[in-house]
């Protein structure tokens, strides 16, 4: 027998992965608050249901997001956590630390929190879990004086996030971390200040293998793509085969374009660039002999987004190819135009995907200034049911 | 008065100076074992990348540690990846094998590279979130300990994410992965007509409802749920905190499976819905874990090499899954939301499963 309070949880202290249990139970030896927590999230496992109640709204001075209000629906038993609010950081692009900043925020954080943290947020924030409301400003003064901001939620701008890129990947064809970065700095007002019919996430990813889900998790998404011919060093290709490589199988064969030749007698790759759809297949399977050919830029697609409310939406084609040099010019006046747009027709909590389905991308098209191409579609449509502008209509009096 | 809309600090002080020196000029990286990645740059500069697990939920002298480390092997610079991941970059060859040597003894999973299982994406659940179907830091764990030498080996077809949402919200927009764990309601929510009147806003919360569930009672100021059209989503609960829908009972998991994010070979795609409802069954989630493992394993056992799970399924087909898998087709799988019809088989190509 044993006379924990978490018996519980305490099974999940066992098993080889690392226990979250254990940091709770580490944070709890320190504070009060982390220990309720711990006590309270294990009559959640006894009773199987949460036991925070819905919300509540707090925040510091100058801004709207970057604070979640949350309360214990059980504070007679857990007092410590009656109030037990998360600040949302925005994280260093990439993700990169220097200890010292990280040794900055945990000292900033055990003053003033329940020392728990998660690094990070699905969005990416590094997230300070749980602090009293009497504590939210000192903490972001702190914060701030350390260097550091909050970054969004409810209807703002959400903290936007970006792949490793060009820090450590041979594959960036745009600079991830610069773009997202300027974008976080330039448009700081959107995050801090709910201003939007709901939430907007922008996501850069410098490939098409796209590590921060851009397609699937943003409104916005900037994928590095490149056009032209990929760079083949011949060399590097033999020498993948002379190692063991099935080019054929696991290379030619696997593109979903049939866009490449393998030759095993003289063992040589052609490519036809024309018919690529550069999925980056080949470039993974063989980073030492392919590279993305050289004129780089970007796609631009909207709309991505989780279920609620309409249902989930991967993000789709605007624009197929922009060349991405700072200061970026061409893309923010873009991201400017599409948020006024949705701004002016969104419905409360309407996402931009939900909205350009509500009204038809044709509209969004003509507002944005946006030729329709066929990059745009996997197919063009296959009913009848077309819309024409009145302009295009030769109109006659009727008598 | 601090300073307010300063924006995160430049992270170009936080690349370590191999970094900075080859920052667009990389050429080439290798995979040298689970868990380490060698970048190689133009000018022949070497990086080491060592990847270990961990918990997300982390406490201020879990990072500590993990600061040491860094301090100890790789002059300070370390960075997270999008799954959780510490990862620390290392200049020196030399030091990688002692680092994953203390890593191992302090119990860091050295892994997730590659054609593995990485971290998985996760939310809050019931440690801090107020519309939870599920936890979720405790169903992951489970997960992980089990999938564990799939973290830690590169022993699979191609890259296996999984990622858990507790409720529909789904913060960690689990809809593109390989397997998605999500946390569901089953019964609709529960206005409160006492509260609901002060609380609620009513046309935003008849909004709210994807199904068009929710009507309006002018008369009383507050509103009315239709069962029968209810598909248990929360969204109303999310707008109107007098709605309660969470039912111990009957709020469980659903496994969804075949998404994916890259766009290499195939395009991205949803994930699926493979099992309806799985109950919430703490501390461990048994049924959970035991589900996601079978479904690993027969991927693992059938898949051809680069062939995600998603891929495995679209070549085979889904009626064949189901049948290897051993998982019971149900009026549950068949979709009856807004695009439906698109996803109704309509040849006479279809295996017999």
């Amino acid at each position: 027998m044993t006379d924990s309070k978490t018996p519980l949880l305490d099974e999940l202290e066992k098993g080889p992965w690392p226990s979250f249990v254990k940091d709770m139970k580490q944070a709890a030896e320190k504070k009060p608050a982390a220990a309720d927590l711990l006590n309270q999230l294990e009559l959640s496992y006894k009773d199987r249901i949460g036991h925070w109640k819905h919300g509540g709204i707090v925040g510091v001075k100058g801004y709207g997001s970057g604070v979640i209000g949350r309360y214990s629906d059980r504070p007679d038993l857990f007092p410590n956590v009656r109030a037990f609010h998360t600040m949302r950081v925005n994280h260093p692009t990439g993700w990169f630390y220097k200890t010292d900043a990280l040794r900055k925020l945990c000292d900033i954080w055990d003053k003033h929190g329940s020392g728990l943290t998660n690094l990070h947020g699905s969005t990416g924030d590094a997230i300070l879990l749980g602090t009293t409301t009497d504590h939210l400003q000192p903490c972001f003064d702190d914060l701030s004086e350390a260097g550091f901001d909050l970054g969004g939620s409810g209807s703002a701008l959400r903290t936007p996030s970006a792949c490793v890129g060009p820090a450590r990947c041979e594959w960036a064809c745009i600079d991830s971390l610069d773009i997202c970065y300027q974008a976080t700095m330039t448009l700081q007002d959107q995050i801090h200040r709910p201003m939007f019919p709901y939430k907007f996430k922008i996501k850069v990813s410098a490939c098409a293998n796209d590590c921060v889900a851009a397609i699937a998790r943003s409104d916005l998404a900037i994928m590095g793509t490149w056009k032209g011919r990929i760079q083949v060093d011949p060399a590097e290709v033999r020498a993948y085969a002379d190692a063991g490589l099935d080019i054929r199988g696991e290379v030619r064969d696997l593109c979903p374009t049939k866009c490449m030749e393998w030759s095993e007698a003289d063992r040589t790759l052609v490519i036809h660039d024309g018919d690529c759809n550069r999925c980056m297949h080949c470039l993974n399977v063989m980073p030492k002999a392919l590279r993305p050919g050289k004129e780089r830029g970007a796609s631009i697609l909207v709309g991505g987004k989780a279920p609620i409310v309409q249902g989930s939406l991967l993000s789709w084609v605007i624009v197929p190819f922009m060349k991405l040099e700072p200061p970026y010019t061409e893309l923010f006046d873009l991201i400017a135009r599409i948020q006024d747009w949705w701004d002016e027709n969104g419905r409360s909590r309407e996402r931009l995907g939900e909205l350009i389905n509500r009204l038809g991308m044709r509209h969004f098209l003509k507002a944005m200034g946006l030729p329709a191409v066929p990059q745009m579609v996997k197919h063009p449509r296959t009913n009848p049911y077309v819309f024409f502008w009145p302009e295009e209509i030769d109109k006659k009096e009727v008598k | 008065m601090a300073k307010t809309d300063i924006g995160p600090p430049d992270y170009k002080q936080f690349l370590p100076p191999i970094i900075r020196d080859n920052y667009g000029k990389w050429r080439y990286h290798e995979i040298v074992r689970a868990g380490v990645l060698k970048h190689v740059g133009e000018n022949g500069d070497v990086l080491y990348t060592v990847r270990a697990g961990s918990p997300r939920l982390l406490s201020t002298d879990h990072i500590r540690e993990i600061c040491d480390l860094a301090e100890t092997y790789c002059d300070g610079y370390l960075r997270f990846t999008s799954r959780h991941n510490i990862e620390f970059l290392l200049a020196d060859e030399r030091r990688v094998a002692p680092l994953i040597e203390e890593l191992q003894a302090k119990n860091y999973p050295v892994g997730g590279t590659g054609h593995s299982i990485s971290n998985m994406v996760h939310t809050q659940g019931w440690v801090h979130c107020h519309t939870p179907a599920t936890d979720a830091s405790g169903p992951v764990k489970a997960i992980m300990d089990e999938l564990y030498d799939h973290f830690t080996h590169m022993d699979l077809p191609a890259h296996v994410r999984i990622a858990l949402a507790c409720c529909l919200n789904m913060c960690g927009a689990v809809h593109c992965s390989d397997i998605a764990i999500l946390g569901i309601h089953r019964t609709p929510p529960r206005p409160d007509n006492s509260r609901l009147p002060n609380l609620c806003e009513l046309p935003t919360t008849v909004a709210s409802c994807p199904t068009g569930a929710i009507r309006a009672d002018m008369k009383n100021k507050t509103v009315q749920v239709n069962d029968d059209k209810c598909m248990y989503c929360g969204n109303c609960y999310t707008v109107c905190p007098a709605m309660p829908i969470a039912d111990p009972d009957n709020d469980g998991i659903s496994i969804w499976v075949g998404g994916k994010v890259s766009n290499a070979r195939s395009a991205p795609m949803f994930s699926k819905l493979a099992i309806p409802f799985l109950p919430n069954n703490p501390p461990r989630w048994p049924e959970v874990v035991a589900a996601v493992k079978n479904i690993v394993e027969v991927y693992a056992a059938r898949a051809r090499k680069h062939e995600r799970l998603g891929e495995w399924i679209e070549r085979v087909g889904w009626e064949r899954f189901f049948t290897l898998t051993g998982i019971a087709f149900t009026d549950k799988h068949i979709d009856d939301f807004t695009l439906a019809t698109e996803t109704f088989r309509t040849t006479t190509q279809f295996k017999w499963g």
